[in-house]
């Protein structure tokens, strides 16, 4: 039984979690809210280890100690560029932690089972431990994928099996009567170590299915959604444990992380379902995702140097390639010097520019570009068609009219920045290939729009000097 | 009240604050709070602790401890990396040129 100190110290640390989410919620107090929850969860650690009557301390020590060798030099050295991929692969791992506390809930029930798994309770701990194990998996392997996936190891455009859906369905039919049969057997007091290790394997296969006919521009969306599910196989685990604190904190992570998930979906203008099983219906294949050989007006630095300060009104639109190049510093330098000259420099923020949405922000304060001059969409779109140059470096899909246009495209019916109503268009980018929705873009070869081929930081550099003897 | 019934009072109790308290939250923020909610899944890593702590048999204990690193992994990384961008968005908003910011004053 945790003694009362015990169980105080985990409603403080439960507390701190919640004001953590709070304070992530604004600008302002983001980062003293992660402070605190790092501390909630420090202290948690600490009172685990003194009060939860724990042998083996030596050797639970050093596992912590090779965990932040692991993880701490990743978290600090990781470019900004490859903040997804990290955050799925921390997610991943902390899926996989809850599965192998279930798994071993499930062969070796611990006190904390038993007491919980009392004749008065139904079976509802047992039942917990099979979901944290499903769940866990689930987010495990289905992070994993999404890593790739955002790292480019494998193909970003969604994968399609011949009778995925078939397949699909048959592992969580099977999946259930594996989990039930566990339940079942466990009752009877039978070792249910295949069984659980058939569960392990049906629940890895199943994440896998889930994340591959998923697209590349909707990953960062399966990112938010694997993280809620994390939380949810946490809260479940939890309960297996008799713990308060896990509880608590998973239900919070399973429940902002839902809102996140579909606030993020509305930003895309789609439902939740379409994103996740969209591509098992087929249909999204069209528009051309091969590279086509028909003209652009291609144009130099200097040409778009002359263009930009000579314009009254210029709106610059980031995506991914700007954080690839590492080019925030540089952009915002060519906004001073425009703004210098009298031109009105604005940032059109898309919430999905990037690989993840709030990417751009995050790069462009890293640059200390002013806060007033990154307009989100809806504030922006108004102001293109009073706009002289809309200079996109390295965004694609987010600008993308089809989008607009063309039922049938993927990205159909996703808001977008309408660049294409500006009076002309300068794209930086570094070749024809579709972006990572992998689709193409007409926008490329109107006549308004001329294109700057090159890593965004080379071209930016050159038209910045250019712009300094115009 | 009876164990079970207390935990998923709980449960139920702490949906409802998790809904709430990311209910108003800005697109630019969207990122952190990720990569933050993710960090405190991280949690998980006293369970994985009460695990092997419990562990008689040395699969066990060694499949326990393996759940220890990969929960560290996701709490301290998860926080680290949080903080990593938060700090960005707190710099002064004054602008000086890039480079400047490291310069002594």
């Amino acid at each position: 039984m945790t003694p009362a100190w015990a169980q105080v110290a985990y409603l403080v640390a439960a507390a701190c979690f919640i004001v953590a989410l709070k304070g992530l919620s604004s600008p302002r107090t983001a980062r003293v809210g992660n402070l605190v929850g790092a501390a909630g969860a420090a202290l948690a650690v600490v009172v685990v280890l003194l009060a939860g009557d724990i042998d083996n301390v030596g050797w639970i020590l050093g596992a912590i100690g090779v965990g932040m060798v692991a993880g701490v030099p990743v978290a600090r050295r990781v470019q900004m560029t490859s903040m997804p991929q990290l955050v799925a692969l921390f997610n991943g791992v902390g899926g996989g932690a809850a599965a192998i506390v279930a798994a071993i809930e499930l062969t070796d029930p611990g006190p904390q089972l038993l007491s919980g798994g009392g004749p008065e309770s139904g079976g509802l701990p047992l039942a917990a431990a099979i979901v944290t194990l499903v769940i866990g998996a689930v987010s495990f392997s289905g992070s994993l994928v999404t890593f790739a996936k955002l790292q480019e190891l494998m193909t970003t455009r969604p994968v399609l099996i011949n009778g995925g859906p078939v397949i699909f369905a048959a592992l969580i039919a099977a999946t259930v009567a594996v989990g039930v049969a566990v339940g079942l057997a466990n009752g009877t007091g039978a070792g249910p170590i295949w069984g659980v290790l058939g569960l392990v394997v049906l629940s890895l296969a199943l994440g896998v299915l889930f994340v591959l006919p998923v697209g590349g521009a909707d990953v960062p969306i399966v990112i938010s959604l694997l993280n809620a599910f994390t939380g949810i196989a946490v809260a479940a685990g939890g309960y297996v444990l008799d713990n308060t604190l896990l509880l608590v904190a998973g239900t919070l992570v399973g429940a902002s992380g839902t809102i996140l998930t579909r606030a993020m979906a509305a930003a895309m203008g789609r439902s939740l379902a379409n994103i996740l099983f969209g591509a098992f219906r087929g249909g999204s294949t069209a528009g051309s995702t091969a590279e086509s050989d028909r003209p652009v007006r291609s144009s130099g630095p200097e040409d778009v140097a002359i263009v930009l300060g000579y314009a009254q009104k210029v709106i610059i639109v980031p995506g991914y390639g700007l954080a690839v190049a590492q080019a925030q510093h540089v952009v915002h330098e060519l906004a001073q010097l425009l703004a210098k000259r009298g031109v009105d420099v604005s940032y059109a923020i898309h919430p999905v520019a990037g690989r993840m949405p709030g990417h751009m922000n995050v790069l462009l304060a890293e640059a200390n570009v002013p806060y007033e001059q990154l307009l989100e969409m809806e504030s922006v779109n108004g102001q293109f068609p009073r706009t002289d140059v809309a200079l996109v470096v390295g965004a694609n899909d987010v600008v993308n009219p089809a989008a607009r246009t063309t039922p049938g495209s993927p990205i159909y019916g996703m808001p977008i920045l309408d660049v294409d109503h500006a009076k002309s268009v300068v794209f930086l980018k570094r070749s024809m290939r579709p972006g990572f929705a992998g689709i193409e873009n007409e926008l490329l070869y109107d006549a308004r729009t001329s294109l700057v081929f090159g890593d965004a930081k080379d071209s930016l550099t050159k038209i910045v000097s250019a712009l300094k003897s115009v | 009240m009876s164990g079970g019934m207390a935990l998923l009072t709980i449960f139920v109790l702490a949906v409802f604050v998790g809904f709430e308290v990311v209910s108003k939250v800005s697109t630019t923020l969207h990122t952190p709070l990720m990569s933050g909610a993710n960090a405190i899944h991280g949690v998980i890593l006293v369970g994985a602790i009460i695990v092997a702590g419990h562990a008689d048999d040395t699969y066990v204990l060694a499949l326990a401890l393996v759940a220890v690193v990969l929960a560290t992994v996701n709490m301290v990384g998860g926080f680290v990396v949080t903080d990593r961008m938060l700090e960005m968005f707190r710099r002064p908003r004054a602008r000086p040129a890039p480079g400047d910011a490291e310069r002594p004053a």
